[in-house]
C-alpha cells in the first residue's frame, strides 16, 4: 500500500469505521448511565432543581477559591491542555471544514500561526498532566491502565498534527495519513475510557446541582 | 434472625446505584483534586484517603453489573470481583475517614458529588456487616431506647423540671397545633440544657407558641450516619408521626447539622411522601424572627468571636447567611475564619463519626485543619450551631492544649434578649 | 532508427547552438542540477545517438500525447523529436495498420535492449478483449515490447497508477505498469496529463547520464515531483491566515484567497505545475482560480470530491454514523433497560435492614 492509497484509507474506510465505532460506544454508554433512572426528591425544595443543574454545569469550569493552591499544578496543566486542544480542534482551518461538512454549518478558523501556538501550549500541558500524574501521590493512586491510554491516544493526534503541519515527516501525505489514523485511534479508544468524561461530565454536574438547587444550596 | 452478609451488602450496593453514581464514576478523571479538599487527606497526606477512592467497592460494583464494558472485561478476568475482604478494609475509609462533610463535592471539576455516594455506600456497608462499632450501638440505643445516647423521657422531664424552677417559664410537652414542635439532640439533654432554657425565652419573647413531645424529642438521626435507610425511616417516623399528630405548622430541627439533614432533606424520601408541615433549622427560625422584628436583642459581646459553620448547614442545607445575620446582632467584633462558608472545614467528628472510638487518633490528626483556621483569626471564643460539632471540637482544643470556649449561637442570643417586664 | 547524432538533427534543421544551449539549461534547472553540469549535458547531448523510443497507448485519453505535443517552446516540439527516435506511436506516426505494426518489430529487433519503452494508460487485466490493437491485447503487447526493452517510462497517471480507469469500481481490471513489471527499471512520470517538459527533461537526464534520474517512493523523478504544490503555491500565506475562498465567485475568490475549502487537494500533491507552471509557463490550476485535484498521485479519482476539502472524509461517513447512531442506540436501549430492571429489581427484592441485622452472625 502506498501512501496515497493509505490517505484514501483513512479517511475513508478506517475513518467511517472508527468513527461508528465512537458513535456507538457513546451513544451505547450515555443511555446505559441514563436509563438505570434516579429516585425523585420528595423533600420540600427551597430552589430550582433544574435552574441549579444548569448554573453548576456552567460553574464548574471555574475552580474553588478554597482548594486553588493546593491543585495550582493539576489546574493550570489541565487548563493549557485543554483551551489548546478545543482551540486546534475547533478552530483549524481544515477542522473548521470538517466540521462544516458533518454539520452543515461553519464558523471562521484562526490563523495558523495561533494554532501552532496553541498545539505546543495542549502538547506541554499535556506532558505537565503526565508529570504530575507520576508525582502526585494520589493521581498516580488513582491511575488505572486505561488512563495512561486515554492519555497516550490524546498526545498522539497534538504529535502527528504537528508533524503533519512542520512537515517533519516526508511525504506529508503520509504524515496527514498518520495524524488522521491517530484521530481514529482516539475514536476507538474513547467511549471505553475515562475520555467519556467529556460529555458525561455534563450529566454529573447537573445532576450534582439539580440535587443542590433544590437545597438552595449555590454551588 | 437474619443477619448481615457480604450478599446483602452486595445487593445494597446494586440497589444504590442510579443514574447519577453511574454518571460520577464515568466521569471521575482521576484529577486528585477531592483529596486536597478533605481534612482526612490534607491532614494526614496518605493517598488511600482520597474521597473517591473511598468508594472504589461501589466502583467495582457499578463498572460490573451496570456497564456492558466492565461487564466484558470481568467476564474475561480483566478485573477482579469484589470480596468481603475489600469491605472489612473499607470500612475504615468509609466510616473513620469520612465525615460526610461534602468538601469533596465541592471542588471536583467534573461536578461529582462525591459525598453523597459515601452515604449510598454506607448502605451496602451496614447490609454486609462492616458498619463501625460504635455506630452499631448507637443505632441499637437510638431504635430501642429513643436516643442514641440512651437518653430517655424521664431524663428529659428532669432537665425540663430543673429549669423550669429555675427560670420560672413553663416548657410545654405535647401541645397540640403549636407553631413549632422543637427537637433536641441528646447531646444537647445531656450537656448543653441551656439551649432548651434558650429556646423557651425566645420563644416567649417572640409570641410564638411552641413544644416538645413525649413521643419524639430526639433529633439525631443514627440511620444516617451509620447509611441504613429502614433504620434512618424509623427514626424520622417518630419525628413525623408525633408532628402531624400535634398539628404543628413547622418542626425546628436542633443546633445539629446530621439531624437538619435528616429531617428536612431525606426525611420526605425516607418516608416517600412531603410533609404537611414545614421543617427548618433552629438558625433558620432565629433569623426569620430577626427579620420579623420578634427577636430583639441588646449588648454586645466585646469578646472577639469567629462562628464555625456547620458542613451539613451550608454545604448541605444552603444554611450560610442566616447564622452571620445573628453574630452580628450581638457581636462587634466577629471575624471570619479562612474558608468561612460554604468552604468551612469540619470539626472531624461528623457523619456519626465522632462516635466510632477506634477513629479517635485520625479524628485528632485531622482537627489540625480547625486548629489552623483557628490560630488564623486569634478569637477568644468560637461560636457554632450544632452540639456534635461542639463536642467534636471541644476534644479536639484540648488535645491541642487550646483554650477557647465554645458557644452555642442560640444560648448566645438569648443571653443578650431583651429583658420584658 | 536514425544514425545521425542529435547535434547533427538539430543543426539540419537550423537551430541554432544558442538554443540549443538554452534548452540544455532550462533541462539542467528542471532536473535541479548546477549550472556547471550545462556543457556535459550539452556535450551529451550533441554527441548522442536519438534514442530509440517504443510508445504503446493503453486504456488512455490521448490527453497525455496532446500535452507533450504542446510543449511550449515552439522549438522544443521539434527538440523532443529530435532527441527521441518515436519509432512507434500509433497516434502520431504516419504509417498504420500492418506497417505501423511492422515498424515497431523492427524497431524491437534493431534495438534490442537498448530502446525506451514509453506507456501511456493503464492495462485491462479483467478480459483481454477489452482493449486491443491490430488485434493484439493490451497486455499480450505490452510484455512482448516491455520483455526487451531498457526501461519503461510510465507517462500519466493512468500508466503510472492506473488512473481514471483503475477509479472505483475498476470495471477493467485496469492495472498500472508497475504492477506488472518487477525485473526492469520503470519511472513513473504521473499527471492528468503530465507536464511535457518532463519526459523531455527525462529522457535528457538519461542520454546524458545514462542512468535514471533520481525517484521518490512513487517512482516519480524527485527533480519534479519533489515538490509539493502547497508548499510552493502563492496562495499559501492566505492558507496561513485562514483566509478562504468559499465559493468560486466569493469575494474571498476575487480577493485570490486559498482555495483550501473549494477543495484544493495541493497539500497532497506532488508535481512542478506551481513552478514550472502550464502553458510556456503562463499560468497553472490555482493560479487560474480552480484548486488542485491532486492529478499526479495514485488514485485521485477515488480520494474523494474535487470540491471537498481534504479534512473531510470520503463519502459513506454520514451513513456509517447514521447506522452507528442506531445501532448504538438500540444497544444502549436494551443495556439501560437491564440496568435499569437490575437496579428496580434490586431495590423490590430489598431485605429491610433491622437492627438485629447489623452484625454478622457468630458461627
Ligand atoms: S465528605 Fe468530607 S470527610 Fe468525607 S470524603 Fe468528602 S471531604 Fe472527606
Ligand atoms: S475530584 Fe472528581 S474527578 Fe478528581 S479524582 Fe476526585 S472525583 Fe475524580
Ligand atoms: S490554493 Fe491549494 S495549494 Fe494553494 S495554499 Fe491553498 S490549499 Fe495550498
Ligand atoms: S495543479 Fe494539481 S491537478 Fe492540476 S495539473 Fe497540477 S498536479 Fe494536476
Amino acid at each position: 500500500m502506498n501512501y496515497a492509497e493509505f490517505l484514501i484509507w483513512v479517511r475513508g474506510d478506517a475513518f467511517h469505521w472508527s468513527l461508528a465505532i465512537f458513535i456507538f460506544g457513546v451513544t451505547l454508554r450515555l443511555l446505559e448511565i441514563i436509563l438505570i433512572g434516579r429516585k425523585a426528591n420528595l423533600a420540600e425544595k427551597r430552589g430550582s432543581g433544574v435552574a441549579g443543574g444548569i448554573r453548576t454545569i456552567f460553574t464548574r469550569f471555574m475552580p474553588n477559591q478554597a482548594v486553588l493552591p493546593r491543585v495550582m499544578h493539576t489546574l493550570v496543566a489541565g487548563y493549557v491542555f485543554h483551551i489548546g486542544f478545543f482551540i486546534v480542534l475547533l478552530f483549524f482551518a481544515p477542522h473548521v471544514a470538517l466540521f462544516e461538512a458533518a454539520f452543515g454549518f461553519g464558523w471562521p478558523a484562526l490563523p495558523n500561526g495561533v494554532i501552532d501556538f496553541a498545539t505546543i501550549m495542549a502538547i506541554l500541558g499535556l506532558i505537565a498532566v503526565l508529570i504530575n500524574r507520576l508525582r502526585n501521590p494520589v493521581q498516580r493512586m488513582l491511575t488505572g491502565f486505561g488512563d495512561w491510554v486515554a492519555w497516550f491516544v490524546t498526545l498522539l493526534p497534538l504529535v502527528t498534527g504537528f508533524m503533519a503541519f512542520h512537515h517533519l515527516v516526508e511525504p506529508y501525505p503520509l504524515m496527514l495519513a498518520l495524524h488522521i489514523l491517530s484521530v481514529e485511534l482516539l475514536l476507538i479508544v474513547f467511549p471505553f475510557t475515562k475520555l467519556m468524561h467529556t460529555f458525561t461530565l455534563f450529566l454529573a454536574r447537573y445532576y450534582t446541582g439539580e440535587n443542590a438547587g433544590h437545597r438552595g444550596v449555590e454551588i | 434472625m437474619s443477619s448481615a452478609s457480604f450478599e446483602r451488602g452486595y445487593h445494597a450496593f446494586k440497589e444504590q446505584i442510579d443514574s447519577s453514581v453511574a454518571a460520577y464514576f464515568q466521569s471521575c478523571v482521576s484529577c486528585g483534586m477531592c483529596a486536597e479538599a478533605c481534612l482526612f487527606y490534607t491532614e494526614t497526606n496518605n493517598p488511600e484517603y482520597t474521597p473517591i477512592y473511598k468508594l472504589e467497592p461501589l466502583r467495582k460494583v457499578w463498572e460490573q453489573e451496570y456497564t456492558l464494558w466492565g461487564w466484558l472485561k470481568s467476564s474475561i478476568g480483566l478485573s477482579r470481583k469484589l470480596n468481603d475482604d475489600d469491605l472489612k478494609q473499607w470500612q475504615h475509609y468509609i466510616y473513620d475517614s469520612c465525615t460526610l462533610c461534602g468538601r469533596c463535592s465541592m471542588v471536583c471539576p467534573v461536578g461529582n458529588d462525591i459525598v453523597s455516594m459515601i452515604r449510598k455506600a454506607r448502605e451496602g456497608m451496614v447490609a454486609a456487616g462492616h458498619a463501625p462499632e460504635g455506630q452499631i450501638g448507637a443505632s441499637k440505643r437510638a431504635v430501642t431506647i429513643g436516643s442514641p445516647m440512651g437518653v430517655k423521657l424521664p431524663a428529659l422531664q428532669a432537665q425540663v423540671r430543673h429549669i423550669e424552677k429555675d427560670t420560672g417559664l413553663t416548657i410545654p410537652f405535647d401541645t397540640e397545633g403549636a407553631d413549632y414542635m422543637v427537637l433536641l439532640s441528646s447531646m444537647e439533654i445531656m450537656n448543653f440544657p441551656e439551649y432548651l432554657e434558650a429556646i423557651a425565652r425566645i420563644m416567649k419573647q417572640a409570641g410564638k407558641t411552641w413544644t416538645l413531645s413525649s413521643q419524639a424529642f430526639e433529633a439525631t438521626n443514627s440511620g444516617i450516619q451509620i447509611g441504613s435507610t429502614d433504620i434512618a425511616r424509623e427514626l424520622v417516623s417518630r419525628v413525623v408521626n408525633a408532628a402531624e399528630s400535634l398539628k404543628v405548622k413547622t418542626v425546628i430541627s436542633p443546633e445539629c447539622g446530621h439531624a437538619y439533614t435528616a429531617i428536612r432533606w431525606e426525611g420526605p424520601n425516607l418516608m416517600g411522601r412531603s410533609f404537611d408541615f414545614k421543617v427548618k433549622h433552629i438558625v433558620e427560625v432565629l433569623d426569620e424572627l430577626r427579620a420579623q422584628g420578634l427577636l430583639k436583642t441588646e449588648g454586645f459581646e466585646e469578646q472577639r468571636l469567629t462562628f464555625h459553620d456547620p458542613c451539613q448547614l451550608v454545604r448541605r442545607g444552603g444554611v450560610v447567611q442566616q447564622p452571620r445575620n445573628l453574630m452580628n446582632m450581638i457581636s462587634e467584633d466577629f471575624v471570619e475564619m479562612p474558608d468561612a462558608g460554604m468552604m468551612n472545614w469540619c470539626c472531624g467528628g461528623g457523619g456519626g463519626a465522632a462516635a466510632i472510638e477506634e477513629a479517635e487518633e485520625l479524628r485528632t490528626q485531622a482537627f489540625m485543619c480547625k486548629k489552623n483556621q483557628l490560630d488564623e483569626v486569634k478569637a477568644d471564643a468560637l461560636v457554632t450551631a450544632c452540639a456534635n460539632c461542639r463536642i467534636v471540637m471541644e476534644e479536639g482544643l484540648e488535645a491541642y492544649d487550646m483554650d477557647i470556649p465554645i458557644l452555642g449561637l442560640t444560648e448566645l442570643l438569648a443571653e443578650h434578649l431583651v429583658e420584658e417586664n | 532508427m536514425s544514425q545521425k547524432t542529435i547535434g547533427a538533427s538539430l543543426r539540419s534543421q537550423g537551430i541554432s547552438r544558442r538554443g540549443f544551449l538554452k534548452f540544455c539549461a532550462a533541462t539542467a534547472s528542471m532536473l535541479a542540477l548546477p549550472p556547471a553540469v550545462i556543457p556535459q549535458i550539452a556535450h551529451a547531448l550533441e554527441n548522442a545517438k536519438r534514442q530509440s523510443v517504443i510508445w504503446l497507448s493503453f486504456q488512455e485519453c490521448t490527453g497525455c500525447t496532446e500535452s507533450l505535443t504542446r510543449s511550449h517552446a515552439p522549438t522544443l516540439e521539434n527538440l523532443v523529436f529530435d532527441l527521441l527516435s518515436l519509432d512507434y506511436h500509433h497516434t502520431l506516426q504516419a504509417a498504420s495498420g500492418d506497417a505501423a505494426e511492422h515498424a515497431r518489430e523492427l524497431a524491437m529487433e534493431a534495438n534490442k535492449g537498448e530502446y525506451l519503452l514509453i506507456v501511456d494508460g493503464s492495462i485491462p487485466t479483467a478480459n483481454k478483449g477489452y482493449s486491443t490493437i491490430a488485434g493484439i491485447s493490451n497486455i499480450d503487447m505490452f510484455h512482448e515490447v516491455a520483455k526487451d526493452a531498457k526501461a519503461i517510462v510510465a507517462v500519466g497517471t493512468c500508466a503510472a497508477y492506473g488512473g481514471l480507469p483503475k477509479a472505483e469500481p475498476n470495471p477493467t481490471g485496469a492495472v498500472s505498469v508497475e504492477d506488472l513489471i518487477t525485473d526492469k527499471p520503470v519511472i513513473n512520470v504521473p499527471g492528468c496529463p503530465p507536464i511535457p517538459m518532463v519526459i523531455t527533461g527525462i529522457v535528457a537526464h538519461f542520454l546524458t547520464f545514462n542512468t535514471l534520474p533520481e525517484l521518490d517512493s512513487l517512482k516519480r523523478p524527485l527533480s519534479f515531483y519533489g515538490q509539493n504544490i502547497h508548499d510552493r503555491c502563492y496562495r499559501r500565506p492566505f492558507y496561513e491566515r485562514a483566509q478562504f475562498a468559499e465559493t468560486f465567485d466569493d469575494e474571498g475568490a476575487k480577493k485570490g484567497w486559498c482555495l483550501y475549502k473549494l477543495g484544493c487537494k495541493g497539500p497532497t500533491t506532488y508535481n512542478a505545475c506551481a513552478t514550472a507552471k502550464w502553458n510556456e509557463g503562463v499560468s497553472f490550476p490555482i493560479e487560474a482560480g480552480h484548486g488542485c485535484i491532486g492529478c499526479s498521485e495514485p488514485d485521485f479519482w477515488d480520494a474523494g470530491s474535487f470540491y471537498k476539502a481534504l479534512s473531510v472524509p470520503l463519502s459513506g461517513t454520514a451513513q456509517a454514523a447514521g447506522y452507528a447512531v442506531a445501532a448504538g442506540a438500540a444497544m444502549g436501549v436494551a443495556a439501560g433497560a437491564m440496568n435499569m430492571a437490575k437496579r428496580n429489581s434490586a431495590r423490590k427484592t430489598h431485605e429491610t435492614v433491622s437492627i438485629d441485622d447489623l452484625e454478622r452472625e457468630q458461627s
